[in-house]
């Protein structure tokens, strides 16, 4: 078997991979993407193992190792996406903006009323929240287009005196 | 590795196989990737294992394939279909699976899969793998692991703990980290 | 002697530190009221050390006149510095590397009598202010002001060092400023000050490079080495190379020496400060404007006159400014209603009559006129000051009558008057005729041009007139007459007009007593030398104008005897527009450019440096746009990045 054959094919599927994770808002579907670029790689090391007759079956192996180090990935992903569930009730990728400057962040504070400010878990949330339906369709309305209005009304407001003459 | 080359023009059977399975692998990761249901994501994502499970058992790899299957489609697809559920995540098809940043993911996947293409296929044209049945089957891969790999085997069951641990610990609301 | 001199020179100014320092000891808060204790003491810490250098400064001149008495022939025993023995003392020489200043005194026949001037104007004036400015709460910065003015024009006097005189001569210039805007509170005051500070300022740089050029062209600082070098005579101990001195530089020296002369003596180009420096007290007035500071200009010309004889253009310049500054300023004093203002202009036109004695190369005629100038001005401006005090108001319209209510003032005030004019006996009379003298001998073949010489004579005579006419009509208008109703302001609830015309207090009165002796006598010192045909044309011209101020007068004593000038009237008040030219060609356009920098700096360079502030913002804000915690956001920045580098290492690698 020509070796360009597997090799390409966990190319593509690697490329598809990384389409997934960027483009992809839920979290679980930013996982699964994940899923597949791993076993991208996994389809190259049986390839190339096959290739090399390899005495030690060195990838092989390392593929069974991939696999279980992702089945624990999973595991452990899965356990993060319910805690931030739990405390924030969104799994959009895009409504998480903790990481975003201080004063330029707009949308992810302004967005919904059901919205921390991301410092911290808060601990009430996730026993007495009650189960909004619809709560990705319902709150993620205003924040179509989170790049364009991340600057423009936060930093003005927050940043008194830098801009006015 | 130095042995002639045979044409790409007449494919064996074993490379229609595969490169069946390949094509349907390809397909169903870009409907994981590109459909608007949740749910039919995590089957979709089933068929594209199962088809890489195929592959590999054409690869000779018939142990490997079978963990793929168990596993992944058994274990992995199963915990995240689990995770949608527990998110309430909605059934049914969602206009907005898709977040703002797609037509930059999309340059950048496509860009990547030229990169990658280009330089498989201009490394890897002249490289041809003969197969051999029986290379990869339990016995040759045990015997290999409680050799050679034993000690990273051991090392990843510490780690497997560790991630078990870990998953509790972040899964359960009763255990306070110290405030 | 020189000891005695530096003694003098620092009475005054020790006098002017104790005042200055401790005039609010034991400590009152700024703004109070006027504090009697205080004032007296800073009276007597001023007038004490005046008197002491009136003393000392009399006495060097009686050592210095019966040590060399006065041989030469010279018509005044002060005439020809340079003809009579000097005493000079150098106490420091510092040493600069290049051209060696000398901290040094000098005593010669010249600055023992313009001393003598100084210390007794500057005596008559601190006595003087004691009355005119009781009450004034600040009295005593005041009288230390004129302290120090004292100490700095008698070492302008005593300088043997041209550095040590600029020293001097910038102090003035600097008392003069404060003196001037005494009553700051009036905007107009501080205005008068700073223009009279700026514009004697201009002529001051020019004064300076002057000094510099002609240090440098003798190699030394000293007045007696530079004149040495300019007649290339090997002086006795002189420390310089008498190197001879070309023309051209002696022309551009003595022509930038002008300028500081033209602007400290206020002649005929940067006169425009003097009459504006009337906003001061008037005991200011006649101490500096009047008798001492405007003459410095003149004793410097005089000082270094070697040089400007040597240099014909300069004095054909002097020549001309001095023509035109002593009948403008004439015609401008004639047509004045401001009785300070009279003798303002009367002084700048009495200033260059000594400027047109010195072109016409009689430094003697022009230090005689200095001397009595300094007298019976300081007197008429201390008569004036009396009238003002007692009536109220600069303006003659609101003046006339007063000889009766005020027969002392006005008795001394028509000597003054008929020194002004030249009439006979007074001092005035004997020095305008050695100046007519002077200047009627420099039509013949001399330094000055035909023209310029002519120019010179014809506008001295006409001067003459002139200054027989204005004297005639402010006498008139002051003394007799009937007082005109003016409308006082409101007085305050309570109080009725009260209309109190009496004489001065005797503080006052004494000073005004004692200048009318010198300004009455003091001619008589050059009474040898009277030429009597020019000074029966002098005596009768300046009768001419002043019977016809009195013709216009008889007809109408309420009216103007200015009327007469006719359409010229409202042009000569204006003192010919001069100030409104400067306004316009100098003071408009620096106003217009500053405006233009101000703007350019406003917007140009804080514009840049806001505009830059401005963009580095915008940019940053896109910057930030970026950093909006969308994490796939990132992440894509991230694989194409990684992706930009494999490329790059593919292709290029």
């Amino acid at each position: 078997m020509h070796v360009v054959y597997p090799a390409v094919v966990s190319a593509l599927l690697f490329s598809i991979g990384v389409y997934g994770v960027l483009a992809r808002r839920n979290t679980i579907l930013v996982l699964m993407s994940v899923e597949l670029m791993l076993n991208a790689v996994n389809l190259n090391l049986v390839a190339f193992d096959v290739w090399l007759r390899d005495r030690l079956h060195g990838g092989q192996v390392l593929t069974l190792f991939v696999i279980v180090i992702a089945a624990a990935e999973v595991g452990l992903g899965l356990a993060i996406i319910l805690a931030l569930y739990r405390n924030r009730r969104t799994v959009d990728l895009d409504r998480l903006r903790a990481l975003a400057e201080p004063g330029a962040s707009g949308p992810g504070d302004a967005s919904g009323p059901d919205d921390d400010s991301g410092d911290g878990p808060a601990p009430d949330t996730s026993s007495a929240g009650a189960p909004r339906p619809g709560s990705l369709a319902s709150g993620t309305s205003p924040v179509t287009v989170p790049g364009a209005d991340a600057g423009a009304p936060g930093r003005d407001g927050t940043t008194p005196g830098t801009v006015t003459p | 590795m130095t042995e002639a080359v045979p044409s790409y023009l007449s494919p064996t059977g074993q490379e229609i196989v595969f490169l069946l399975l390949g094509v349907l692998a390809v397909g169903s990761a870009l409907l994981v990737v590109t459909t608007r249901q949740l749910v039919h994501a995590a089957l979709w994502l089933v068929v594209c294992f199962g088809a890489l499970a195929g592959c590999y058992l054409v690869l000779t790899a018939e142990f490997v394939a079978w963990v793929q299957v168990l596993i992944y489609v058994g274990a992995v697809v199963v915990l995240l279909l689990f995770g949608i559920m527990l998110t309430r995540a909605p059934i049914g098809r969602a206009a907005d699976l898709d977040s703002g940043n797609r037509v930059a993911a999309a340059v950048v996947a496509l860009a990547t899969a030229a990169v990658l293409v280009t330089v498989v296929v201009d490394g890897f044209h002249a490289a041809y793998a003969p197969l051999e049945p029986g290379r990869g089957s339990a016995g040759e891969l045990g015997s290999s692991i409680f050799r050679t790999w034993v000690l990273p085997f051991e090392a990843l069951s510490v780690l497997l703990l560790a991630a078990l641990i870990g998953a509790i610990v972040i899964s359960r609301t009763d255990i306070r980290g110290r405030e | 002697m020189i000891a005695l001199a530096a003694l003098a020179v620092a009475l005054p100014f020790l006098s002017a530190a104790v005042a200055l320092l401790g005039s609010r000891w034991p400590g009152h808060a700024r703004g109070g009221p006027a504090d009697t204790a205080a004032n007296r003491r800073a009276a007597w810490i001023a007038v004490v050390p005046t008197a002491a250098s009136t003393a000392l400064a009399a006495w060097l001149a009686y050592t210095h006149w019966t040590r060399f008495g006065h041989e030469g022939g010279a018509p005044f025993p002060f005439a020809d510095a340079s003809d009579v023995p000097s005493v000079t003392g150098t106490l420091t020489v510092v040493d600069t590397g290049s051209v060696p200043i000398s901290l040094g005194l000098q005593l010669d026949g010249l600055s023992t009598a313009i001393a003598v001037l100084v210390t007794v104007v500057a005596l008559a004036v601190q006595v003087y202010s004691i009355g005119y400015l009781r009450g004034d709460r600040r009295y005593p910065s005041y009288s230390a002001f004129i302290s120090l003015f004292t100490a700095a024009m008698l070492l302008v006097v005593y300088a043997a060092d041209l550095l040590v005189l600029y020293v001097g001569w910038e102090v003035m210039g600097l008392c003069s400023y404060l003196l001037i805007g005494h009553w700051w509170e009036d905007r107009a005051n501080s205005r008068a000050a700073v223009k009279a500070f700026l514009v004697t300022r201009i002529g001051d740089v020019g004064f300076l490079f002057g000094v510099f050029v002609l240090g440098t062209a003798a190699g030394s600082f000293r007045i007696d080495d530079i004149l040495a070098a300019a007649t290339n005579i090997s002086p006795v101990g002189a420390t310089a190379a008498g190197t001879s001195m070309p023309v051209s530089t002696l022309t551009v020296a003595t022509l930038l020496i002008l300028a500081g002369v033209a602007g400290k003596s206020a002649q005929a180009p940067l006169h425009t400060w003097l009459p504006d420096a009337m906003a001061g007290p008037t005991p200011i007035s006649a101490l500096i404007h009047a008798a001492t500071m405007v003459a410095a200009g003149i004793f410097v010309v005089v000082r270094l006159h070697t040089l400007f004889v040597l240099a014909d253009l300069t004095l054909n310049v002097l020549a001309v400014l001095a023509a035109l500054g002593m009948l403008g300023a004439a015609l401008a004093a004639l047509a004045q209603d401001d009785l300070k203002r009279v003798l303002a202009y009367s002084t700048i036109s009495q200033l260059a009559y000594m400027a047109a004695a010195l072109a016409a190369g009689s430094d003697g005629a022009a230090v005689f006129h200095l001397i009595t100038h300094g007298a019976f001005k300081a007197l008429l401006f201390l008569c004036a000051g009396a009238v003002i005090h007692a009536v109220g108001s600069n303006l003659m319209s609101a003046m006339g009558g007063l000889r009766r209510e005020l027969p002392v003032t006005f008795a001394a005030m028509t000597i003054g008057f008929a020194a002004l004019m030249g009439l006979p006996p007074t001092s005035g009379f004997f020095s305008k005729d050695e100046i007519l003298i002077a200047v009627e001998r420099a039509v013949s073949p001399g330094p000055l041009t035909d023209a310029a010489a002519l120019l010179l004579y014809g506008s001295a005579l006409a001067t003459v007139a002139v200054t027989g006419a204005y004297a005639t009509r402010a006498w008139l208008r002051t003394f007799f007459g009937e007082r005109p109703a003016v409308a006082l302001p409101e007085p305050a609830p309570g109080t009725a007009h009260v209309i109190d015309v009496h004489e001065a207090p005797a503080t006052m009165r004494r000073p005004i007593l004692v200048l009318a002796v010198p300004a009455l006598l003091l001619g008589f010192a050059g009474a040898a030398g009277v030429h009597w045909g020019t000074a029966a044309l002098s005596v009768a011209v300046a009768l001419l104008g002043a019977g016809a101020v009195y013709a216009m007068w008889r007809s109408d004593p309420r009216s103007d005897p200015a009327r007469m000038l006719g359409p010229f009237r409202l042009l000569c008040e204006r003192a010919f527009y001069v100030d409104s030219a400067y306004r316009t060609l100098f003071v408009a356009p620096v106003l217009a450019l500053a405006g233009l920098v101000v703007r350019t700096d406003d917007r140009a360079v804080d514009g840049a440096v806001r505009g830059s502030g401005r963009a580095a913002l915008g940019l940053s804000g896109l910057m930030r746009s970026a950093q909006n915690g969308n994490l796939q956001l990132y992440l894509t920045g991230l694989l194409a990045g990684v992706l930009l580098i494999a490329v790059g290492a593919v292709v290029f690698g």
